[in-house]
Parts: C-alpha cells; sequence; structure tokens
C-alpha cells in the first residue's frame, strides 16, 4: 500500500481553480421568504452574488386593477404579512389623502395602536428569525409566545389573525372593543418582558455577537443612494423616519426617539430593532392615554362609507347606497397622488392613478425591502458563505412585499 | 418649499420643462425624455436640491386613456438635508408600445437599478445604459409584459420545456451559467463512467419514464 503520510506537493494536485457556482435558496432555510442567490465562490468567500427574486410574484398591482379600490385592502394584507395592519393603514391613507378626507381623531389613535403592535411584531419576528437561523432557538420562540399575545388581541379587534382587511377608506371595519385599552396595556406589558428575557439570553452570546460585529456594513451614501429606508437606513445613522420627518395622522402628538447606528453593519440594524420596540411601546402607552373613549370611528359620508348593516336592511336609501358603494365602488377624484407611511421595514409608498372610476388605474406600491434587497450582494461581496445568513436576515426581507 | 425646486428646475432646463402641477400636494414636473438623465444628474449634485435619496421608479401604461406617448416613467425623489419631495415624469413609447426607451439613471443613483429592471420586466420600457437590464420579477421565459393595459389579467403563457441533454436526462430549464456546474459535471460522469451495466439499465429505466409521461400527455 501507498504509505499515507507522503509529502503532497500542492502545485502538482490538479485542484479546480475556475470559480465554483452555488445556489443559495429558494428553498434554503436562512432564506426566509423566497429568494435566489447563485453565488460565485472562491474557495468560500464570495466574489459575486446575483440576488433573484421574483419567486413570490402574484400580480399583485394587476390584480389591484380589476376590482373597486376598496378590493385592494385584501391584497395589501398579503403584501409585508409580518404586518399587515401597517399596510392596511398605508393605502387607506394615500386613497383619503386623494379625496381629501381625514378620519375622526378617535379612528387615527386606533390605527396608531395597531399599527405600532403590528410594528413590534414585525420587529420581533425579524430579530427572531435572525437569532434561529444564527442558532439560538430560544429567543425566537420567546418572541413568538410574544407575538401571540398581540396577535390575540388582534383577532379580537378584527377576527383575524394575521389578515385582518381591517382598514376601509375613511376608517375601519368596526369600532374598538369595550376593554380594547385593558387589553393593549396588559398585552403591551407581558410583550416587554418577553423581549427584555429574549434579549438575555442572546446578547451576552459571544457566538451571536461576533457573527453581528462588523459583518455587513454600508455606507451613509451607499444606502441612501440605494433608496434604503427604515430600520436599515437608521441603522448607518441617517435619522430618517417617516413619523419624524413628514408626520402623518396624529405621530406629531407624541414624544418618541429615534434610534440611530453608528456603522451600519448586523449589530446595529438588530440593536436599532430592539431599541424601536421600545419606542414603539412608548408610542402606544401615550396613545391609549390620549384615544378618546366615545366618538364615530368612521367619517359621515355616505359616497365613501358604507351604512350600518340594520339600515340597509330597513330603508331604501341605505340599500342603494350600500349597493352603489359596492357594485361600483368608491368615486376617486382623477389624477394621481404619492403617499408614504413608516412601515416595518422602513418607507412604504403607494403611487396611486386614478382616472375617477371606481376601480384604480394604477397602484404602484414602492415595497421598502424591495430597496434593501437590491442592496443585498454589495453587502455581501467579500464575505464568506456563512455571513450571508445573519446579513440576509438583518436586512428583513419580506417575498410579498419585495416581490409584489 | 418644493415648488422652488419646479422653478428652478424650469429655469435650468427651458423648454424642456413641459408641464407641471402640483396636484394633491405632490409637486410634478413632465420632462422632455431627452434631458431625464441631465435633470437626475443636476437634481442630485444642486447644492439647492440635493437630491440624494431615490424613493421610487416607476412607469404608468395610458393606453386606455389614448395618450400619445403611451407611457409615463415616474420618478419619486427626495432630499435629506431639504426634507422636499419631487415626482418627475417623460413621456415614451408609440401606440403599439414600441420605441418606448430612455436613458438610465442608475450612473445618478444605483438604486435605480432593481426599479428600471422592474419597469423594463412589467412594462417593457428599455433603460439606454443599463448595467444588467434582465427581467426581475418574471422568468427569462416569460412572453410579454404583464402590467402594459393590452395584456390580459387571465392570460395563460406557455410551459416550459426541460432542456434535453443527450445521456443526462431531462434538466431544468436553468441557464448555462447558472445553478450547480460542478453537481451536472458529477453527474454527468456517473452516467458515462466506468459503471457501464448500471448505465444500460438506466438508460432502459429512462426511456421506460419519458415513454410512461408521453403516454399520458
Amino acid at each position: 500500500m501507498e504509505p499515507l503520510d507522503r509529502e503532497l506537493d500542492e502545485a502538482e494536485l490538479d485542484l479546480p481553480s475556475e470559480p465554483m457556482l452555488l445556489n443559495m435558496g429558494p428553498s434554503h432555510p436562512a432564506m426566509h421568504g423566497t429568494v435566489r442567490i447563485v453565488l460565485e465562490l472562491s474557495g468560500e468567500t464570495i466574489n459575486k452574488a446575483d440576488v433573484q427574486i421574483g419567486y413570490l410574484h402574484r400580480g399583485f398591482e394587476k390584480m389591484c386593477e380589476r376590482g373597486t379600490w376598496s378590493q385592494v385592502f385584501p391584497y395589501v394584507d398579503r403584501l409585508n404579512y409580518v404586518s399587515p395592519m401597517l399596510n392596511n393603514v398605508g393605502f387607506a391613507l394615500a386613497v383619503e389623502k386623494m379625496l381629501g378626507v381625514t378620519v375622526p381623531e378617535r379612528c387615527q389613535y386606533y390605527r396608531v395602536i395597531l399599527g405600532e403592535m403590528a410594528r413590534i411584531c414585525d420587529h420581533m419576528i425579524c430579530s427572531g428569525a435572525m437569532a434561529m437561523e444564527l442558532g439560538a432557538f430560544t429567543p425566537f420562540l420567546y418572541l413568538c409566545r410574544a407575538r401571540e399575545i398581540f396577535w390575540e388581541i388582534f383577532e379580537e379587534e378584527t377576527g383575524a389573525r394575521l389578515t385582518h382587511s381591517f382598514g376601509r377608506v375613511g376608517g375601519m371595519a368596526r369600532p374598538p372593543t369595550a376593554d380594547f385599552k385593558a387589553m393593549v396595556r396588559v398585552g403591551l406589558a407581558r410583550v416587554l418582558a418577553l423581549i427584555n428575557d429574549a434579549e438575555k439570553l442572546i446578547l451576552k452570546n459571544r457566538i451571536f455577537l461576533d457573527r453581528l460585529d462588523g459583518v455587513g456594513q454600508i455606507s451613509q451614501e451607499d444606502a441612501l443612494a440605494l433608496g434604503w429606508t427604515g430600520v436599515v437606513l437608521r441603522a448607518t445613522g441617517v435619522a430618517y423616519d417617516v413619523r419624524r420627518a413628514n408626520p402623518y395622522m396624529v405621530y406629531d402628538r407624541f414624544d418618541f426617539d429615534v434610534p440611530v447606528g453608528t456603522r451600519g453593519d448586523n449589530y446595529d440594524r438588530f440593536m436599532c430593532r430592539q431599541e424601536e420596540i421600545r419606542q414603539s411601546a412608548r408610542i402606544i402607552e401615550q396613545a391609549l392615554d390620549q384615544m378618546p373613549d366615545e366618538g364615530p370611528i368612521n367619517i359621515d359620508d355616505p359616497r365613501i362609507v358604507l351604512p350600518p348593516k340594520e339600515e340597509v336592511y330597513t330603508t331604501i336609501e341605505a340599500t342603494i347606497q350600500h349597493f352603489k358603494i359596492v357594485m361600483e365602488g368608491i368615486k376617486v377624484p382623477a389624477g394621481e397622488c404619492y403617499s408614504y407611511t413608516e412601515a416595518g421595514n422602513g418607507e412604504l409608498g403607494f403611487y396611486l392613478v386614478s382616472d375617477g372610476s371606481g376601480t384604480p388605474y394604477r397602484v404602484r406600491i414602492r415595497p421598502p425591502c424591495f430597496a434593501t434587497t437590491q442592496g443585498l450582494s454589495q453587502l455581501i461581496t467579500g464575505l464568506m458563505i456563512p455571513d450571508v445568513v445573519p446579513t440576509f436576515g438583518s436586512l428583513n426581507m419580506i417575498g410579498g412585499e419585495c416581490d409584489h | 418649499m418644493s415648488k422652488k425646486v419646479l422653478e428652478l428646475l424650469t429655469a435650468q432646463f427651458p423648454g424642456a420643462v413641459l408641464e407641471t402641477h402640483s396636484q394633491f400636494g405632490d409637486d410634478t414636473a413632465v420632462l422632455d425624455p431627452a434631458v431625464w438623465r441631465d435633470a437626475a444628474l443636476f437634481l442630485r449634485n444642486d447644492p439647492r436640491t440635493l437630491m440624494n435619496m431615490f424613493v421610487d421608479l416607476t412607469a404608468v401604461d395610458y393606453l386606455w386613456r389614448g395618450d400619445v406617448p403611451r407611457f409615463e416613467v415616474v420618478c419619486h425623489l427626495r432630499s435629506l438635508e431639504r426634507n422636499h419631495r419631487i415626482r418627475i415624469k417623460a413621456r415614451v413609447g408609440d401606440e403599439e408600445g414600441n420605441g418606448a426607451e430612455i436613458d438610465s439613471i442608475v450612473p445618478v443613483w444605483k438604486g435605480a437599478n432593481w426599479f428600471e429592471r422592474e419597469c423594463y420586466d412589467l412594462l417593457g420600457i428599455v433603460f439606454k445604459g443599463h448595467p444588467d437590464l434582465r427581467r426581475l420579477l418574471m422568468y427569462p421565459e416569460f412572453e410579454g409584459h404583464p402590467l402594459r393595459k393590452d395584456y390580459p389579467a387571465n392570460r395563460i403563457q406557455p410551459l416550459i420545456p426541460f432542456r434535453d441533454v443527450p445521456n443526462t436526462g431531462k434538466l431544468p430549464p436553468f441557464g448555462p451559467d447558472e445553478g450547480m456546474s460542478f453537481g451536472r459535471q458529477s453527474h454527468d460522469f456517473a452516467r458515462s463512467g466506468p459503471g457501464a451495466s448500471i448505465d444500460g439499465d438506466e438508460a432502459v429505466s429512462n426511456g421506460r419514464r419519458a415513454g410512461a409521461l408521453e403516454e399520458r400527455s
């Protein structure tokens, strides 16, 4: 037999020298949402990365052109399916901007509270999933338990746990339940306690920190030019938050901070998300104190809001009104408008074009994580394969939103 | 405040700003497509505008309105320091949708890259000078541009055939530069390699499988 310890001259070995192509995804466990990255590798270092999206494309914009304005709400639910309430409110605000109406104050507070709860869920799941992909499974379960608390409140309020379809043009589908405020107060305290517990599990873990610290850095100029918004932009040090820069609804009445990072790496993104959860909690507490207990939730305009069901069954006027809104849709004045709100991932924009009929002529969504995901290849070029997982996780790419 | 931006733009490009309006409070300028990239550069670099944030780029098909040019390329920009926004638009393309070409603004904001690819994919607008103009959301074999108004929403796309590779069988329709090339090579080797008897058996079973498939279809 040949001796095992003979000396090898590496130059003689016939090692392949051309770069290796590796498919990461679309069904890789760490590619939540479905995205495929074609990596060109030299050893374990990434020379080039081609990010390919579109596996969850459902023709959202095309479908919107077929129904009435109100029928868009179930579709926007399924854009960012981690925080559907923020999408609902964002679209409702866009149509209301074109109609030139403002919802009653009580509804605005209601939207703010539900929206901030959805934002907390969004951030929790992003941080939890990222920790899980790095091997820390327990925090993810803690955070799922916390999300469950909020989802129970959502279920109580809207009737659905995930796809609420709760927003309406000119208000909300239903007024808050009688013990809404009490439920949120109790739930919020429990959620914050669970988040603290989950943080304690990972934030002193050397492995977790080493894989975040200094990995996936991006400069401010690059992030701005790439169209990044939201947490990923704030992690680079740009304090741009739509709620602060262009306050909509009643956000100018709350006292909250905009957390920013310094280096724009995975660690900053993770910590910014954690801090934003606490700021959202502050907003919810203030909104609960300020929200009026009595008052209308929908605007008083028979051309926009459906009449109460009892009247539809008993009076002819309400029957006609109901029929007109359901069959023809809300008549939105002709023109174009761009409305933007702060969603879980950043600036969620709706560019709407109306021809004056009850059907949208064009609904364009500007998904925040579409811009974020296009920066992924720049972030991971030059890194190693294991760095792809935390970097991708910290960008919080949501397939439904990114792929329309 | 951003009214000033519209005035600056009109002063900088006299004759090329076709119309301006501020419907619903959004300041909008319709530009001549010829100055598209120059206007973008001006908006980004001029210290009075400083539009350093790229927000959105899309297009709208105005076929049902009967507009010629048919498409409107719409771009939203924002300035971080000045906190103002502007929407610039340019009209391109004839009634058939041909000649829908406009300069790419990827050299100005690299974030426009995917937005322009998406716009090309869904509406068929060609961005001249784009570094990598491929389909983004749809697959390469997709026929047509789904967001055009003359594309019916219920149209069924043709099935993409599997690629028939000699000695290997049917392969998924990945391009030659995609996928795990090393995996295919070892696969090829296993078939044509030393185990000839196994190779023969497999060929038979492959043939049987192919036959069964044909019968079914």
